[in-house]
């Protein structure tokens, strides 16, 4: 059954995925729930970066489901510890090569270094040793997988989660129409730290997104992207949608795909003409309390920030 | 969900040091496909080989045949039905798994 | 046996010395009173290229203690150092190095916990890490703070040991006292400590996977392997400092006495107050009282052992706490008591509370304890109230 396809869609029809690693660096067998757009971001973010790296992980959906004892789902080198230090931890990583190869105890394989972490390891807990990571320069690439709350642990709410969504620790109820407060803007705080690259991504356009990671794993110095991970469990909805949704996300200006190279941003997505907001929203339960004056309160706060974005990258 | 692990039960002394775990990507043994309640049948005559379902399959469970179509390894398919949602060409239709 | 030469230093410039002859790769460093000496010394000797190493000014003491686990998980020799608050911010970290195995070395300037906010001395912050798995020493002087930080790489990067190590030493008291040592020549550290080799290190050559989680099914099976390897490095530990005595001439035990070959009577100390309480048990004995010194070096793994064997024969034993367990008493004579609670016979033990936040013990204060300890003894009453056994508290 052939329905209504929209140009990137038909963009990418034509598109032949023989032109990308046939490589997973994630095993199958994975225990990601079902649809995850989290587990397809990962599986492209690591096609894209291959084996030369060291990956850092924070406790959380990923690091769960890759890594029950005594088995692992990762292909690389790979650390665990605890749910916060991310930076910290990959920053030691980092400068133990350094030191090692500068000493002459091991030579230099171009050996790169990679940090992974939810919204809430990234933009909540973690973010004062992300932040030291980038203020000190390290040379590493931190990708934030925001599936927009603590999902891990049941779906409670993030400094990542949107204004108006359910969740169990900001939920629906007389007095309580979910999130209070607007999501916190993670890119922007990277920006903040003059770091050489930062980026948004998402799994539905996987070649921007591929294309993202290896070019900030190539930059030297700290390179952040930020990725929407769609996730049926937590926003309630229906597991073959999550491509779609994270595509609406994108059209209706909600997750803009940007990236920012030596502070000159650049729109590496343009959407002409936003969709309005309601097309994202009504395929997921945790929207479907908001009143018409709450999503066009939403709907006028995303066009306002999606102005302000096309300024910074100086699109008309 | 059944959990086939490659040994019985590890005993305390057959932990690697600190619990590191050395098989890389070990948990490929996990069989997911238990999970599903519905799976994926395709109609090739329509597929224009785009590979969309490739790379939009969360488990990287889909496949190239020698003939440039695609197929979903049930060992590890959960059916959560976004290859047959993304088809172009409506290749993919999600059918009730059966009781085997 | 090799010499050295006699320096002064303070205990901080001693613990650098130390890190710098043993050719440490990555230093994470966040500044907390009194270990500052510490941290800054290793920079100054960094900025002057007297050691090679990656100095990572870390945000706080969590991110200290984990940018050293992941030095060390990628095949580097690590060091850190905290103190007080500082410690507790890493608490939870600290669990990490010993269940991952990896060989961190930490030097710890102990400092009494808020609140109130004090920087000065006391073990308050050694007793809350009890049971993190790190093999844990003792120091008393600055000599010590250079040797057992010597012995610590060593030991925790041995094959067959593979845990972190801390060395406590006495805020203020050692951190920043200059006292004379003896500080070896750089090449016979430098011999004495072996290379750096894990069997699994971060590497894309070899790919594993560090950290995975643990449910009920394997978690026990997980912490018997610990424990197991933890109680199996003392013998490591001796070995590693019977080998340091007969190659710098400073012998170290796990339990070390002080005039207990006929004692009756003994006091129990850690830390800097030991170098005190020997003064005074001179000058008790020159009262004509049979009291002795024994003196915990090795606290993790606790050295039963040894322990039972140095106060066998004594009738009455004071033990002195520099921390406070509220509702519980002092830390040590808990563990104390535990240790000895099967072979305890007739044995009295006492226990005092003392020179807590930096507060002086003076010698006067260990005649006072001992006559009272007698007194308690020979009548049997003592009041259970913890509170009553803290010294020198005003009313």
């Amino acid at each position: 059954m052939e329905r209504e396809r929209s140009e990137a869609e038909r963009e990418e029809e034509s598109f032949v995925p023989r032109l990308i690693t046939t490589e997973e660096n994630f095993a199958s067998g994975h225990r990601a729930c079902i649809g995850c757009g989290e587990a397809l971001a990962v599986r492209h973010v690591f096609k894209a970066l291959g084996r030369n790296i060291i990956v850092t992980n924070a406790t959380g959906c990923i690091e769960i489901f890759s890594s029950l004892l005594p088995q692992t789902s990762w292909r690389v080198p790979w650390i665990h510890t605890l749910f916060e230090n991310v930076g910290a931890v990959m920053s030691g990583v980092e400068s133990a090569y350094k030191a090692r190869i500068r000493k002459g105890k091991i030579p230099d394989r171009g050996v790169k270094f990679v940090g992974i972490g939810g919204d809430g390891a990234t933009s909540d807990i973690g973010l004062q040793p992300l932040s030291g990571a980038m203020e000190r320069g390290h040379d590493f690439l931190y990708c934030c997988f925001d599936n927009e709350a603590y999902m891990n642990t049941g779906i409670q709410r993030s400094s990542s989660t949107p204004y108006g969504a359910w969740t169990t620790t900001a939920p629906v109820g007389k007095q309580s129409i979910g999130q209070i407060t607007w999501k916190k803007n993670m890119p922007e705080i990277a920006v903040a730290h003059k770091i050489p690259y930062v980026a948004t991504a998402c799994p539905s356009y996987p070649f921007d997104l591929m294309d993202k990671v290896k070019k900030g794993l190539e930059m030297k110095g700290p390179a952040y992207v930020h990725v929407l991970s769609v996730c049926p469990t937590g926003w309630r909805s229906s597991p073959d949608q999550t491509i779609e949704l994270g595509r609406l996300a994108v059209e209706t200006g909600i997750f803009p795909l940007y990236e920012v190279v030596n502070g000159e941003y650049r729109l590496t997505v343009e959407v002409p003409q936003l969709k309005p907001v309601k097309e994202y929203m009504k395929d997921q339960r945790r929207f479907r309390h908001l009143t018409d004056d709450v999503i066009e309160q939403i709907q006028a706060r995303v066009e306002k920030e999606y102005e302000e974005l096309k300024q910074k990258a100086g699109v008309e | 969900m059944e959990v086939k692990m490659a040994e019985k039960p590890k005993g305390w002394k057959d932990l690697k040091l600190g619990c590191v775990v050395t098989e890389p990507g070990s948990a490929s043994t996990s069989k997911t496909g238990e999970w599903r309640s519905e799976r994926p049948v395709r109609d090739n005559t329509k597929c224009i080989k785009c590979g969309a379902c490739y790379i939009y399959c969360p488990e990287a469970c889909i496949n190239e045949d020698e003939e440039g179509f695609f197929e979903s390894d049930l060992y590890y398919c959960k059916g959560c039905g976004i290859c047959a949602h993304e088809c172009p060409r409506g290749v993919i239709t999600m059918v009730e798994e059966e009781e085997e | 046996m090799t010499k050295g030469k006699i320096v002064g230093l303070e205990g901080s410039f001693a613990v650098a010395e130390a890190v710098r002859m043993a050719n440490a790769d990555v230093i994470s460093a966040y500044p907390i009173t009194p270990q500052t000496h510490i941290v800054e010394r290793l920079a100054e000797m960094i900025a002057d290229g007297e050691l090679d190493a990656e100095f990572i000014c870390v945000e706080s003491e969590h991110s200290a203690m984990s940018a050293c686990v992941g030095a060390s998980a990628a095949g580097a020799r690590v060091f850190t150092c905290s103190a007080g608050q500082g410690l507790e911010l890493m608490h939870e970290v600290l669990y990490i190095p010993s269940s991952m195995r990896l060989p961190v070395v930490a030097v710890a300037a102990n400092r009494a916990l808020s609140g109130p906010l004090s920087v000065w001395c006391d073990h308050s912050d050694a007793m809350s890490l009890r049971d993190i798995g790190w093999i844990q020493m003792f120091a008393e002087n600055n000599q010590q703070a250079f040797d057992l930080t010597v012995c610590a790489f060593k030991i925790a990067e041995a094959q067959d040991v593979l845990f972190p190590v801390m060395v406590h030493i006495d805020g203020f008291y050692l951190s920043h006292v200059i006292e004379d040592m003896v500080l070896p020549d750089d090449e016979d550290v430098a011999d004495f400590i072996p290379d750096y080799e894990h069997p699994f290190t971060l590497d894309p050559e070899n790919p594993v996977s560090m950290g995975c989680y643990g449910p009920p099914f394997i978690y026990p099976e997980a912490k018997k392997a610990q424990e197991v390897d933890f109680e199996r490095s003392k013998s490591k530990i001796l070995e590693t400092w019977k080998e340091f005595g007969e190659t710098f001439g400073r012998h170290y035990a796990p339990v070390e006495t002080y005039k207990m070959e006929d004692a009756s009577i003994a006091l129990l100390t850690m830390g800097s107050i030991s170098e005190m309480a020997m003064l005074a048990v001179d000058e008790l004995r020159a009262e004509g009282k049979t009291v002795g010194l024994v003196r915990l070096r090795l606290w993790r793994p606790f050295p039963f052992a040894e322990f039972r064997e140095a106060v066998k024969d004594l009738e009455l034993l004071v033990v002195l706490d520099r921390a406070l367990s509220f509702g519980m008493g002092g830390p040590v004579v808990s563990e104390v008591k535990s240790a000895l609670y099967d072979m305890r016979g007739d044995l009295k033990i006492v226990s005092f509370i003392v020179g807590i936040g930096g507060r002086d013990v003076t010698i006067k204060d260990y005649k006072n304890m001992v006559t009272r300890a007698l007194e308690e003894a020979k009548t049997g009453e003592w009041s259970e109230e913890i509170a009553a056994r803290m010294i020198g508290v005003r009313d």
